[in-house]
């Protein structure tokens, strides 16, 4: 998997010109929308998007507005991998029948935590069954930001929202984040990879690397949400780095079933002492704030439990053994 | 909207987008407003890497980068990112 001629310095992003145009309708300081301007950088020429419905899809695309410079089509909420799967095989075809004059047209499926998670998983799950040659980019701003902070299966444990409120009955949501991309690499797929905006570097380079890898290839990308978590519009990137340096959010890469860790990540499993603790993390988060309140003491506790517990078993997986 | 809109008739089947969103201009959202201090920039070009709205433009002919006010929204992620702390976001008053 060579990445060919290919080097990002922020000069070159600065230079090349935006496929996600300004004038999009996401709230100030959103995560995901960064994400989608650094990600469309990335690509290496002609490139088809398709999006389930989300907060990003809402935000591009109100009528008669469009903020894609690329062919882009939008597709239902459980569809997007679906969607993808019939471009590219419609691509094959019409490249068979001499129709399609470029060497390669790239397949981007978009889609957020509830396309992904809840929704999408068995139209993804299908779509790399069948081994479709496609980039599936999940972008996670962590429960249903679009229709009203509604729960789903990528809200991190205790984390308050309009269906898991924090009160008396319960102290946020109950159940664990889902290990969406570990489902991911047991599908036995080409590449599955982690990335953080803050990281862009890394991000990017896995964003190509998922285009250049021949077959099905899955790139989980955290996305701080300023609305849906309760935070300072002004920490979304802020926060992209944090998670990454507690460890709530590591970055690794699978390579045909081979884990690695990522460089930001591997300093940290190289060097113990520089993890933080969560609540670095989780302070300023509204939607965490009643850990912080004497009763949540508790819950804090357990949320740094869970992290180390993941972590290590992370580092278990990529033969990094502590 | 207007009473006045198109019907059905008129737009483009199964309500294709036709315009690019940059004719829609997000900048009055705004409560702060990023200011820079050429002397502490040091070009470094993570600011237009991070904005989520696409409002800082790169200059190469100038050697200088320039924000967009039509759709800056204020956020501050330029301010918080920055290394040398050279944009500071300053409150819009009437």
């Amino acid at each position: 998997m060579a990445t060919e001629e290919w080097k990002f310095t922020t000069k070159d992003i600065a230079e090349k010109p935006d496929l996600f145009l300004s004038g999009h309708r996401a709230c100030a300081g959103c995560g995901p929308a960064t994400v989608l301007r650094m990600i469309m950088k990335a690509t290496r020429g002609p490139t088809i998007v398709t999006e389930a419905t989300g907060c990003m899809e809402v935000v591009s695309s109100i009528y008669p507005y469009t903020s894609w410079a690329v062919p882009w089509l939008h597709t239902a909420f459980e569809t997007a991998a679906a969607n993808a799967s019939g471009i590219e095989a419609a691509l094959k075809i019409l490249k068979k029948k001499g129709k399609v004059k470029y060497e390669h047209v790239d397949v981007i499926a978009l889609a957020g935590d509830g396309g992904t998670y809840d929704i999408g998983i068995q139209a993804l799950s299908g779509a790399v069954e069948r081994g479709h040659d496609f980039l599936f980019v999940l972008y996670d701003n962590e429960a249903y930001m679009n229709t009203g902070i509604q729960r789903s299966g990528g809200t991190p444990h205790g984390a308050a929202t309009t269906t898991s409120p924090a009160g008396t009955v319960i102290p946020g949501k109950l159940e664990y984040k889902k290990p969406i991309a570990e489902i991911m690499v047991a599908h036995e797929m080409p590449y599955v990879a982690t990335a953080s905006p803050y990281y862009w570097r890394d991000m990017l380079t896995k964003v190509r690397k998922g285009l250049e890898v021949e077959g099905p290839a899955f790139l989980h990308v955290f996305a701080p949400c300023p609305r849906g978590w309760r935070s300072d519009p002004a920490k979304s990137i802020e926060y992209s780095k944090l998670a990454v340096e507690t460890c709530v959010f590591p970055l690794w890469e699978s390579i045909n079933g081979q884990c690695q860790l990522s460089t930001p990540s591997k300093l940290i499993a190289l060097a113990p002492q520089k993890k933080k603790l969560v609540t670095e993390y989780l302070k300023g988060q509204g939607r965490f704030s009643h850990m912080f309140k004497p009763q949540g003491r508790k819950l804090l506790e357990e949320v740094q439990r869970v992290t180390d517990e993941r972590w290590q078993r992370l580092l278990s997986k990529c033969g990094m053994k502590q | 909207m207007t009473v006045k809109d198109k019907g059905w008739k008129e737009i483009a089947p199964a309500g294709v987008c036709s315009k690019a969103s940059t004719d829609f201009l997000t900048g009055d959202w705004k409560t702060y407003t990023p200011l820079r201090d050429p002397v502490k920039c040091t070009r470094c070009l993570l600011c237009v890497a991070f904005c989520p709205d696409g409002a800082i433009h790169w200059r190469p002919e100038k050697g200088d980068i320039e924000f967009d006010t039509r759709y800056c929204k204020g956020c501050g992620i330029c301010a918080n990112e920055c290394p040398t702390k050279a944009i500071t976001m300053k409150f819009e008053q009437e």
